[in-house]
């Protein structure tokens, strides 16, 4: 009989590597605490840089895990596991417990809650939105501001939760950068009026492609870029709301109203990771995420025999860095259970 | 001396040589926290002082460490040390201590009058 | 027997400091300013000088304060002075009634013992003598506990003790071996003779079965009276000095006079006063949450006794007001720390001579260079006529939530209002004051009054209890200064609005600058109780912690503001309240970052509790809706 292996998370991470290793032979249990596979992917409207759906790619996801050898198991939170001997036993909310030869962690992350920087007003200004709530009206081909009228100024504001001392995050998402400049061109094509501002600290286009969507988005869509981190939001008496920002470049506070202000909210090891590493003790880096064995040669291997990782659990990673990473848990996997004869 | 028609200005470049850096110095060994600032300029935009005056924190962060002590010795009275800048602050700078050390600084280094 | 040279170093000791105290008492008088001499005076010859006895006896020889906090603590106390005052008060009428004469020196009543070694024999002078050795063993008790407090504070009930000097060690030392070495001397006497009580009889009684009792005595009154000696002649220069300084203090505070905000006789007399007992110690949190361990109240009193550098002594504190609230002597130990951050633009110094027995004031010219103002800059700015000006604060255009939510209960209150800061104010000058920079502050003040008075208002209401404390202290207004808290209390008793109760539970931290510092502790209480269940946490009202975002301390770092905010967070959600409500935006940003429970401000709260009436919409710029305001600012 061959050997079966647990993915926790059915998100980009958990899904394609589920599918290559049924592919490869193994027995697969996919579990997914949610109603649907795909994770955030499924909130997500088009993807940089290259603007194409998210569809498309959840399409080839649920492709890669239509296999025989996977069992999919939707709505259960895996509650905690634990190593006897050489087996992982996993236990599942519901009671149920699932044996397995090796465990790969694909628990993904969280968004950042932006109630938490509360002077910018999420929560408590009509439109303070997150960049996951514009996805969301992107989705709906439906951007309007709370009272129903189109926005005639939107701003853009990056590392909210991301390299912010104040609310624990030192590190950089390194996404919000560019999905910032993608969706400023998407307002700008929906709403062609529209002047669209991005307050950044600085620009992380580091990325294929992402330079050249960067110039794209001045050069066709005029969107404007203002260097300076918003200080605090306020509503005018017009109900407006009014950034307040230095604009460090021309060395001058500078006060704007926009109808729409968008934050770019970073990504957090998920708490139901937390709660797993927590409980078996893996070890997680400063930044809370899962520390891999070895930041160049391990970056899928855990502190504990048998588990991988795979995915935006290790740090913030894009679609494309995903699907590498979760392609390269299942190598090690399978090196791993080809030793263990 | 004769001018021959024309002034010469003060060159416009940091002369980063002849600039005297002891009052950053003096700032750092007391506050290191002011070796974090990425220039982000949250405190310049909160500040009460900076919307009313050419004071801008950030500003003097650089100017201190490039060692043009002039500017800052102006404008580092403006500061009210009510604190928003803290709260504000990415990298957690203890701002009002920065301020009230250059002040310090000031007063007790030979050539500033303050 | 009517002398022995043996007492010759109590004598000098004795006479010495009684001289010295005069002396000293003169000095500090001639110093007092004008008033403080009339209120002295006054004070000698009024109720204070009544007060001050029973002060004296309940503070300084009962530790009626220690004994209340930590009982063990406060026995070690009060077994050590009363017992001393019983031994020194019982064994002069010992000596008046059982002498050969009546009235004597003090040196026959502290070594009656060995003047008349077969006292003792009758039933009445052995009923006598019993009473001496209970007082003895009293003290002797305290004594052990004292020991033991050196060697593990722990015992007592404390987690740090204060560290010494040497001088204080050597003052120490002699102190300790007063009582022991008195009771050895009486008890060979007392066994040579055969006479003596229940503990130094019984001990007597066996050191003669194998010792020379009678010669071993004597070596022993000399140890006694050298004791006592070295212990007066060193005093002065010792912590020690606490003991007489304390009854001066009590005296002056009974007659009304107070620290102030510059150095002067009283606050000489306080920081002589501090025993280092080390109670300020035990409730820093710079101590037990930040592991800072060299800035507490006692070192600051040492520093100033001792001539140390103070800068960091003096700034690296939040100026919380929990050690004001615990010292027993009664220390005002912030205005203390104030005068020293002010002092860094020196107006006098004090100078030892004499070995440190003595001290005289220097005044110092200020080096500091005035060049104008620092804020010319601010504009003049209108303000509109209203009946209340509602002032956020800095602090509180960064937490939106509570300005949108006095701004929903000011519409609702129906009263006609504005807003004096809606684009950012000035800084009230708190902040400023709190570095000791008091007269820069006076230029935002004046700035600031100048708009209050041009807004006509009744009632000024702020958000921010550092800018409620600095409005009511340091503005000379006519009007009503309120905090958002007593204003909906306000509100509520008026009828004005109307709250509906929550099925929420809460815990309450109580921010420092509103609580402490400014004595208001019942209206928040009372609105948080009206809408919502309210759960003790153990650190309410006086007891209150600092959410370690304190503007006083410009030192502390993020690192260690953040222990404290955890640390305190963990404390007042360890009940796992629904939400954790405040009163302070500096407070409730400073806490948010701790913790996962929901911060919220009384006002969210407030306006959560009228959520059913629906949301008036920029009302505040036209006339008052619901009352006529003539009826209602009688009393908001």
């Amino acid at each position: 009989m061959g050997k079966s292996v647990v993915v926790i998370g059915g998100g980009t991470a958990g899904m394609e590597a589920a599918g290559r290793l049924a592919h490869e032979g193994y027995s697969v249990t996919l579990i997914e605490k949610g109603e649907e596979f795909g994770g955030h992917l499924r909130d997500w409207y088009h993807l940089f840089p290259d603007r194409r759906s998210s569809d498309e790619v959840l399409a080839y996801l649920n492709n890669q895990v239509s296999h025989q050898n996977i069992r999919l198991l939707k709505g259960q939170r895996v509650t905690g596991f634990q190593r006897k001997g050489n087996e992982f036993i996993v236990s599942t909310g519901g009671g149920d417990t699932i044996n397995a030869d090796a465990l790969l962690l694909a628990t993904g992350f969280d968004l950042f809650k932006s109630q938490r920087k509360e002077e910018y007003g999420y929560g408590i200004y009509d439109n303070v939105i997150t960049s996951a709530d514009l996805e969301m009206m992107f989705r709906k081909k439906d951007l309007r501001l709370a009272n129903g009228i189109i926005p005639e100024r939107v701003g853009f504001l990056h590392c909210v939760g991301s390299r912010d001392e104040k609310v624990g995050n030192i590190y950089c998402s390194k996404l919000c950068c560019v999905t910032a400049v993608k969706q400023a061109i998407e307002v700008r094509k929906m709403i062609p009026s529209a002047k669209v501002f991005c307050f950044y600290m600085d620009m992380r286009m580091g990325g294929a492609l992402y330079e050249e969507l960067y110039k794209e988005a001045q050069e066709k869509y005029s969107v404007s870029f203002i260097r300076g981190k918003v200080s605090e939001v306020a509503v005018n008496i017009n109900d407006r709301l009014v950034a307040k920002v230095e604009d460090t470049l021309a060395g001058r506070p500078l006060k704007m109203e926009l109808d729409m202000l968008v934050l770019m909210a970073g990504m957090e090891m998920s708490e139901d990771g937390i709660k797993l590493a927590d409980g078996a003790k893996l070890k997680r880096g400063e930044n809370r995420f899962f520390q891999p064995a070895d930041h160049h040669f391990g970056t899928n291997i855990g502190n504990m025999k048998g588990v991988f990782y795979a995915g935006a659990c290790t740090a913030p990673l894009n679609i494309t860095e995903t699907i590498s990473h979760a392609r390269s848990a299942v190598t090690e996997i399978v090196n791993y259970l080809n030793s263990e004869k | 001396m004769d001018k021959f028609g024309f002034t010469l200005s003060k060159a416009r470049v940091i002369d980063y040589e002849a600039n005297d850096r002891t009052i950053v110095d003096y700032i750092i060994e007391r506050e290191p926290s002011l070796k974090l600032c990425i220039e982000c300029g949250c405190c310049t935009a909160t500040c009460t002082t900076g919307n009313f005056t050419d004071f801008s924190l950030r500003e003097i962060h650089i100017l201190l460490k490039r060692g043009e002590n002039e500017q800052v010795r102006q404008k580092i009275k403006k500061c009210m040390l009510c604190g928003k800048c803290i709260l504000v602050c990415p990298r957690g700078v203890n701002t009002r201590n920065v301020v009230s050390l250059a002040r310090q600084a000031f007063r007790n280094t030979e050539g500033y009058e303050f | 027997m009517n002398f022995d040279p043996f007492v010759i170093p109590f004598n000098i000791g004795l006479y010495f400091i009684l001289i010295y105290a005069v002396v000293r008492s003169v000095i500090w008088f001639r110093e007092l300013s004008r008033p403080d001499k009339l209120r002295l005076q006054r004070g000698f010859f009024g109720r204070a000088f009544g007060q001050s006895l029973k002060e004296i006896f309940l503070e300084s020889l009962i530790h009626r304060k220690i004994l209340k906090s930590n009982p063990r603590l406060g026995y070690m106390h009060m077994s050590l002075a009363f017992g001393w005052f019983l031994l020194i008060l019982f064994g002069t009428i010992e000596a008046d009634i059982f002498g050969e004469r009546h009235l004597n020196p003090p040196d026959r009543a502290i070594f009656f013992r060995f003047f008349n070694p077969d006292h003792g024999k009758t039933f009445f002078e052995s009923s006598y003598a019993f009473m001496m050795d209970l007082i003895l063993a009293f003290i002797l008790s305290g004594l052990v506990l004292a020991v033991i407090k050196r060697f593990s504070s722990k015992v007592v009930g404390m987690k740090k003790t204060t560290k010494l000097k040497p001088l204080d060690k050597v003052a120490l030392t002699s102190l300790w071996l007063i009582f022991p070495s008195r009771l050895i001397a009486e008890s060979l006497t007392s066994g040579a003779y055969g006479t003596g009580s229940f503990l130094t009889g019984s001990l007597g009684e066996w050191f003669a079965s194998f010792l020379p009792a009678n010669e071993l005595a004597y070596p022993f009154w000399w140890l006694y009276s050298l004791s006592l000696g070295t212990f007066f002649v060193l005093l002065p220069l010792t912590r020690y000095l606490h003991i007489p300084t304390e009854l001066f203090l009590i005296f002056m505070r009974n007659s009304g006079i107070r620290t102030g905000d510059r150095p002067g006789t009283y606050s000489e007399v306080e920081v002589h006063s501090c025993s280092s007992c080390g109670m300020c110690i035990d409730v820093c949190q710079l101590g037990f949450s930040a592991g800072i361990n060299t800035i507490q109240a006692t070192y600051l009193m040492k520093g100033i006794r001792n001539r140390e550098e103070l800068h960091d002594i003096a700034h690296n504190c939040l100026m919380c007001g929990r050690c004001d609230q615990i010292c027993p002597v009664g220390i005002e130990i912030s205005p203390i720390r104030m005068i020293v951050r002010r002092t860094e633009d020196i107006e006098n110094v004090y100078e030892s001579r004499w070995k440190g027995y003595l001290r005289s004031r220097i005044n110092v010219v200020t080096p500091r260079q005035e060049t104008g103002t620092s804020y010319d800059f601010l504009p003049v700015r209108k303000q509109e006529k209203t009946d209340v000006l509602y002032f956020a604060g800095c602090m509180t255009h960064l937490t939106p939530s509570i300005k949108k939510a006095m701004v929903r209960i000011l519409d609702a209150s129906g009263l006609k209002w504005s807003f004096m800061d809606e684009d950012g104010g000035v800084c009230c000058g708190r902040p400023l004051m709190l570095e000791g920079n008091d007269r820069e502050a006076r230029e935002l003040i004046n700035h600031n009054s100048d708009l209050i008075w041009k807004s006509g208002a009744r009632t000024l209401v702020t958000s921010c209890p550092i800018c409620y404390k600095v409005f009511r202290e340091s503005y000379y207004l006519d009007l009503e200064v309120l905090h958002h808290s007593q204003f909906i209390k306000n509100l509520i008793d008026e009828g004005l609005v109307d709250l509906n109760y929550l099925q929420k539970r809460v815990t309450y931290h109580t921010p420092c600058e509103l609580g402490r510092r400014s004595g208001v502790y019942d209206e928040p209480l009372e609105v948080i109780k009206h809408v919502a269940s309210l759960e003790a946490t153990g650190y309410d009202n006086e007891n209150s912690l600092c959410c370690g975002g304190s503007l006083g301390n410009i030192m502390l770092s993020r690192e260690k503001r953040q222990k404290i905010a955890e640390d305190v967070t963990a404390r007042l959600t360890a009940c796992s309240p629904d939400s954790l409500i405040t009163a302070c935006p500096l407070c409730k940003k400073t806490l948010a970052q701790a913790t996962s429970t929901r911060v919220m401000d009384i006002a969210e709260l407030a306006v959560e509790a009228i959520a059913a009436v629906p949301e008036v919409k920029k009302t505040r710029r036209g006339v008052s809706k619901k009352k006529v305001i003539g009826e209602t600012t009688a009393t908001i």
